[in-house]
């Protein structure tokens, strides 16, 4: 009887354009945020941090990048992987080069710069369409990763050819490096979290958002109304290589620390970020937080299931995380192939109807 | 022909301005295909004009020409007495030209009111990092363009299905949608391209209401293609009629019902 639309009338086109139109699921966010700033940095531990939380909330970055270029957009890319490492060598340069200028700002420059790279390579999508264009980002994904390889200078030539993330403070807490406390790791991810969503909802809602959307259902029909499709396509391919720059630089400055690019950044995050917002539901910004959630929470939980209940060896576990994964996928897909998304929007459906359904 | 500088007032009342559109000696091939050939005619400020003939007679080719998706190897498109460099369709398309598809295209996964919303780009002009943080002129902005399209809601009366996805809609529906996306951008010249075609008597008579209404009520030149003659006869100021690319005919829908050329190739003549 809590989630409905009646009664909760709307007297401004403010009021009708926000977020969460309805008053429960207005309240569930502002709960949900509040337990996530100001309850779980204080009970969060090391394991909590680094198997779930972290890699949840820089998945949720990337995701919420690649939705807006494949679900928002339609562009497909299997380029991600080589667009995060574009961030994490980015703000490794930056923090390398500019020791004294916050992190933060490297973070923000670093998917800038991934914006900058990514526009460049959504050049190419003026032309060609669907599979062809994933094609030719998979070759933007070889391409990258093999340019941070064979370049030295990305990796300031260090002998191992790996790049390591120097110990860097916020507010005199350190967020990178070795010394992180698992609060502070979770509150800098979680940061950018609620930022990236803001801006990739607010960006949604608007006419950018819109001209997006048309591209996706139509493009003749959108340029026919006034849509410059090199724009809007390259505008998208800017803003989704800018988030997931961040997330690539997030995941190596805060989560890994140290990376090993064909390792972190190889084909498989370009087709796990996909799989997320397959999963998750295209074209919604809950779906992708539903998708990474769901891509990281389940190897974990798992986990857990074979090794600390059934009692199962760990290697028999570690494969069959990968067959009941991958069968998971498929079922969820045959059952909702709108994803994650649409399963909550028909329970949400259901739900104001509840308990009178007709 | 009248001079190009007149303007005259119609039998019902309305007024007829100056030439709008004025399309010159217009050639447009497809490898070895002429679609078009050599086809001068005008559009007026304010009227109503109609473009009719046998399927493949090159007349959605001609609306693609005005809109701008196709470029004539031939001839010069005049809008507003200035010639028309060869554009985009994006950019015909802020100049103040809206068009209707023979075939709906919608978009299928936006709701009625985001595609809607979607005709008023032309108006829409913040960048892209205010709206990012949906402060100020981007709120602004949404919710003025909002206004303006709850005007055209309410006047295609597509009130109660605001929120619904364009996919779940009927056909006849659609069509209606289609037409409120190109009357958000307040063209000043709307092409609709058989926005008729499939309904059935009620819905045209709703469909031919609201042009007639969109002419009066906004002053919006309408050039359209259809071929129900009952429709087109009653509704049109002038009428060009066209077959195998070529103009055969080109008048007030009395001259062209009477012109010989027009019955042999379109209308025919009736047997008692």
């Amino acid at each position: 009887m809590l989630y409905r639309e009646a009664g909760d009338f709307k007297t401004t086109y403010v009021d009708d354009s926000q977020t969460f139109p309805i008053k429960f699921d207005r309240a569930g966010f502002w709960v949900t945020m509040a337990v996530a700033w100001l309850v779980i940095p204080f009970v969060i531990n090391d394991y909590w941090a680094s198997s779930l939380l972290v890699p949840f909330l820089i998945y949720a970055i990337a995701a919420l990048g690649l939705n807006i270029l494949t679900g928002y957009c339609g562009q497909v890319s299997l380029g991600t992987g080589g667009f995060m490492a574009v961030g994490a060598y980015a703000c490794y340069k930056l923090m390398t080069a500019f020791p004294d200028v916050s992190i933060l700002i490297h973070v923000v420059l670093a998917g800038g710069i991934t914006a900058a790279v990514g526009a460049a390579f959504g050049l190419p999508s003026l032309r060609i369409k669907g599979f062809y264009l994933a094609v030719a980002t998979l070759a933007a994904q070889f391409f990258l990763v093999w340019l941070f390889n064979k370049v030295a200078w990305f990796y300031n030539y260090s002998a191992s050819g790996q790049i390591n993330a120097p110990e860097r403070l916020v507010a005199g807490v350190a967020v990178t490096g070795p010394n992180t406390p698992a609060w502070a790791q979770y509150l800098i991810c979680l940061f950018f979290v609620t930022l990236c969503a803001l801006v990739a909802r607010n960006l949604t809602r608007g006419s950018t958002g819109r001209k997006w959307m048309a591209i996706r259902d139509m493009d003749i029909a959108a340029e026919i109304i006034g849509v410059n499709p090199l724009r809007a396509k390259l505008t998208a391919f800017a803003v989704s290589s800018f988030f997931v720059g961040v997330s690539g630089a997030l995941f190596f400055a805060v989560y890994l620390g140290a990376v090993e690019v064909g390792e972190a950044f190889g084909i498989q995050k370009s087709f796990l970020v996909l799989f997320m917002i397959i999963i998750g539901g295209l074209g919604s910004i809950f779906g992708s937080f539903a998708g990474a959630a769901f891509l990281v929470i389940m190897p974990v939980a798992l986990k857990w299931l074979g090794v600390d209940v059934l009692g199962w060896p760990t290697d028999l576990v570690a494969h069959f995380q990968l067959v009941i994964v991958g069968a998971l996928i498929m079922f969820f897909l045959i059952k909702e192939p709108h994803g994650l998304a649409a399963i909550w929007r028909h329970i949400k459906e259901k739900l104001r109807l509840w308990p009178f359904p007709y | 022909m009248k001079d190009i500088a007149d303007s005259y007032v119609t039998e019902d009342g309305r007024t007829i301005g100056k030439v709008l559109m004025d399309m010159k000696n217009i050639t447009l091939r497809f490898g070895g295909v002429e679609a078009i050939k050599d086809i001068s005619f005008d559009i007026r400020e304010g009227e109503i004009r109609a473009i009719i003939g046998p399927n493949g007679a090159g007349k959605s080719s001609m609306l693609n020409v005005i809109s701008g998706f196709y470029n004539p190897q031939v001839g010069e498109v005049w809008f507003r007495g200035e010639k028309r460099p060869p554009m985009k369709p994006y950019q015909v398309a802020r100049q103040g030209i809206a068009r209707t598809f023979q075939n709906i295209a919608l978009f299928e996964g936006m709701s009625v009111l985001d595609n809607v919303m979607t005709g008023r780009l032309r108006q829409m002009q913040t960048g892209m990092f205010a709206q990012a943080l949906w402060w100020g002129k981007a709120q602004r902005e949404e919710t003025e363009n909002r206004e303006a399209v709850e005007k055209i809601i309410d006047f295609l009366e597509i009130q109660a299905i605001r929120k619904t996805p364009v996919g779940r809609l009927p056909y006849g529906l659609k069509k209606r949608v289609e037409l409120a996306r190109a009357l958000a951008a307040e063209p000043e010249l709307l092409l609709l391209d058989e926005p008729m075609a499939g309904m059935n008597v009620e819905e045209k008579e709703d469909m031919s209401r609201y042009i007639l209404d969109v002419n009066d009520e906004f002053g919006t030149t309408v050039a359209l293609i259809e071929h129900d003659m009952g429709v087109v006869m009653d509704l049109s100021d002038r009428v060009v009629v066209m077959d195998y690319g070529r103009k055969i005919g080109d008048g007030t829908p009395d001259e062209v019902r009477g012109n010989q050329d027009v019955i042999d190739a379109y209308l025919g003549v009736q047997h008692d």
